[in-house]
């Protein structure tokens, strides 16, 4: 089996509001090994990017672990933490809004070089810049332009750029293409892809997105109100859904293609409110199969077919295992 | 392209485009976004308006209402008939008796589309109010429950406030004052790209069955492949302020021409069938203040030859109402490779 870069145990962070607590992560568990991309799928409010940023603690979880390369990084004194920091990066969703308005490019994609004194000699840090450029696909012609004045898909290139400089081995990538058109969206998934095949990167990529998360995935952990309901490698997912809602999620994808016949589910409601929840399924007041026994207890993630994990009472019944 | 020709037989034109021009004069420069749009709608058809950022969708949209922001925008030519009538020569009062009544419009953004002021009774209330005459506010609030109803909003939730519903359910609010009226044309302008995707299905369901029932019809801007084969009958497809292919929803999915559209269908990720890379369109879309010579798609296009660069491609008609404008059709057995993996 190969080796696992980052294991999180028991993942938790609640958030403190004036109507009770905010369950945003809710004892979340899962391993990325070396090399490999996790997808992370879910809607608007399931925890999906508090998740990554409490790996990164850039938010700090209220409890778990969260172990990178053998060592749980949520007790690291600051000190640590900044240099392990090099090895950890994100990419973040808005290219328009994750970079400074009033730097150049190039200014943005040394700054992590001259602040971790990677690089000191000014000509170093020049050269390490327009290799960095090079990496993502940027004309040289650009470096002493402002984010301004690019699109969106060079902006998004710069964030790659910035993410690289520090050669991390684990990149957190939050919806790194929404913003984007499709055209340039499949430009961006296929750099990062050659990126991870030439610098071993490991990826958790989180998104909405249910088609890029299948073409860019080794694994898929599906996300909702805060848990964990599904994870599985991304063929054996979109090959036999097994969770109600997992199911429901990808029946609701608009398939391109006027011949597609499949049944589509249409899940009633909308996500219900992350405070205070009730010790039972969160999907259970919008499951079409909800039971009386599934208002009593919150299931466990349980294997039932090789390496697919379901978190659903009912599974079996649901799908006559 | 010729109305005429382009007509189909039996089915009631609804509107009609002529060869619409828009400009944006701004201090940066001229932006043309529309440089000669020519489209026809049939009664209860849905027409899908699809292409990237900057193509024109919505400024095409806009111009139906007679809606472009002036300043900076300027219409500089075309027709814009409605049921006939051009709506580009209306006066201010038979726009406004026209918008809201015979076109209605839902826009992208659910969370800046209601008043956070007015509840959302009141403003489903004020559309009713001011379309039809003599009618008493008791009773346009009645309506306006109703219509609450009609898109699955409980009516008791009319003296509720935009903040107090999620997005999905301000759309349906955003749905329920567009159909108020209802209206002969409905725009969606992007009506799901905010929402989730399993509130997006529920959306684009109500849409499909109120359609139906109040027997409108419909223009879908969008650019998301998937929902344009979902509910569209016929889709054109922009880029560049232009429609470079239209056709019915089978042509331009199955029998497709232009090498744009080609792009668009190979740079999504397929669902179905994993492959190790995507095939994205190369470059970027083109600067809109520069008036190219040529085709606008030609420096991002693997088929482009130096006739490319020389003249604009005229829509030319492949057949039963499907058109393209790609000058490669000057050579009879030029065929696009949709779907063939090339490297690079």
């Amino acid at each position: 089996m190969a080796e696992k870069l980052l294991e999180v145990k028991h993942l938790k962070k609640y958030f403190d509001t004036p109507r009770g607590k905010l369950h945003a992560v809710d004892d979340v568990s899962f391993s990325i090994e070396k090399g490999k991309t996790l997808g992370v799928v879910g809607e608007s409010g399931c925890g999906k990017s508090t998740t990554g940023r409490c790996i990164l603690r850039l938010i700090e979880p209220t409890s778990g672990e969260v172990i990178f390369n053998g060592q749980d990084i949520t007790k690291l004194h600051p000190r640590d933490m900044k240099a392990l920091r090099k090895d950890m990066q994100i990419i973040f969703q808005d290219p328009y809004a994750s970079l400074d308005p009033r730097k150049t490019i190039s200014q943005i994609i040394s700054e992590p070089i001259i602040i971790n004194k990677i690089l000191t000699n000014k000509q170093d840090v020049e050269d390490r810049v327009h290799e960095l450029m090079d990496t993502v696909g940027l004309a040289q012609r650009l470096v002493n332009t402002y984010p301004h004045e690019l699109d969106g898909g060079r902006r998004q290139r710069i964030g790659i750029a910035r993410a690289l400089a520090m050669n991390p081995k684990f990149i957190v990538c939050d919806e790194p293409v929404s913003a984007l058109d499709v055209s340039i969206q499949a430009q961006i998934l296929n750099l990062l892809q050659d990126l991870q095949e030439k610098m071993e990167l490991t990826f958790m990529f989180i998104t909405h997105d249910l088609s890029v998360v299948n073409h860019f995935s080794d694994d898929i952990a599906v996300m909702y109100l805060g848990q964990l309901v599904e994870k599985a490698p991304a063929e054996e997912l979109f090959a036999h859904p097994l969770h109600p809602y997992t199911k429901a999620l990808f029946s609701a994808i608009p398939i391109p293609d006027p011949d597609d016949q499949s049944e589509r589910i249409i899940i009633k409601g909308e996500i219900t409110s992350p405070i205070n929840l009730p010790d039972a399924c969160h999907f259970a007041p919008r499951c079409q199969y909800c039971e009386e026994n599934c208002h009593h207890g919150n299931p466990a993630l349980v294997e039932v077919r090789p390496n697919h994990f379901v978190a659903c009472s009912c599974v079996e019944e649901i799908n006559a295992l | 392209m010729n109305k005429e020709e382009h007509k189909t037989s039996d089915v009631e034109e609804i509107l009609n485009i002529k060869d619409l021009v828009v400009d944006y004069e701004t201090e940066d420069g001229i932006i043309h976004a529309v440089n000669g749009v020519s489209l026809t709608l049939g009664k209860e058809r849905t027409l899908g308006l699809v292409g990237e950022t900057g193509a024109g969708k919505t400024t095409t949209a806009l111009s139906v209402l007679n809606l472009i922001p002036n300043p900076p925008g300027v219409i500089k030519n075309g027709e814009i008939l409605l049921n006939g009538k051009d709506v580009l020569k209306m006066t201010e009062k038979e726009l406004e008796a026209m918008r809201g009544s015979d076109v209605a419009m839902i826009f992208q953004d659910p969370m800046t589309a209601l008043n956070p002021v007015d509840t959302v009774g009141q403003q489903i209330a004020e559309t009713i109010l001011l379309h039809n005459e003599g009618i008493s506010k008791k009773e346009a609030m009645k309506r306006a429950g109703e219509m609450l109803e009609v898109v699955g909003i409980p009516a008791s939730r009319a003296s509720e406030y935009p903040h107090q519903f999620s997005g999905g359910m301000k759309q349906r609010v955003v749905i329920a004052i567009g159909l108020s009226c209802n209206p002969k044309l409905l725009i969606a302008d992007e009506p799901t790209t905010a929402l989730d995707v399993t509130i997006q299905a529920q959306i684009l369901d109500i849409m499909q069955n109120l359609k139906k029932q109040y027997q409108t019809s419909m223009i879908m801007i969008t650019h998301d492949l998937g929902i344009v084969a979902k509910v569209c009958d016929e889709v054109a497809v922009m880029y560049a302020g232009r429609i470079v292919e239209y056709g019915s929803l089978r042509d331009i999915f199955k029998r497709t021409k232009h090498p744009y559209t080609e792009g668009l269908f190979d740079s999504l990720p397929n669902i179905k069938e994993r492959s190790a890379r995507l095939n994205p369109i190369p470059g970027l879309v083109p600067d809109p203040t520069v008036v190219q010579p040529g085709c606008a798609f030609a420096p991002r296009c693997r088929y482009a030859t130096e006739a490319c660069k020389m003249a604009v491609p005229e829509l030319r008609c492949m057949g039963n109402g499907h058109y393209v404008a790609c000058s490669a059709y000057d050579d009879p057995n030029f065929k696009i490779r949709k779907g063939e993996k090339v490297d690079g």
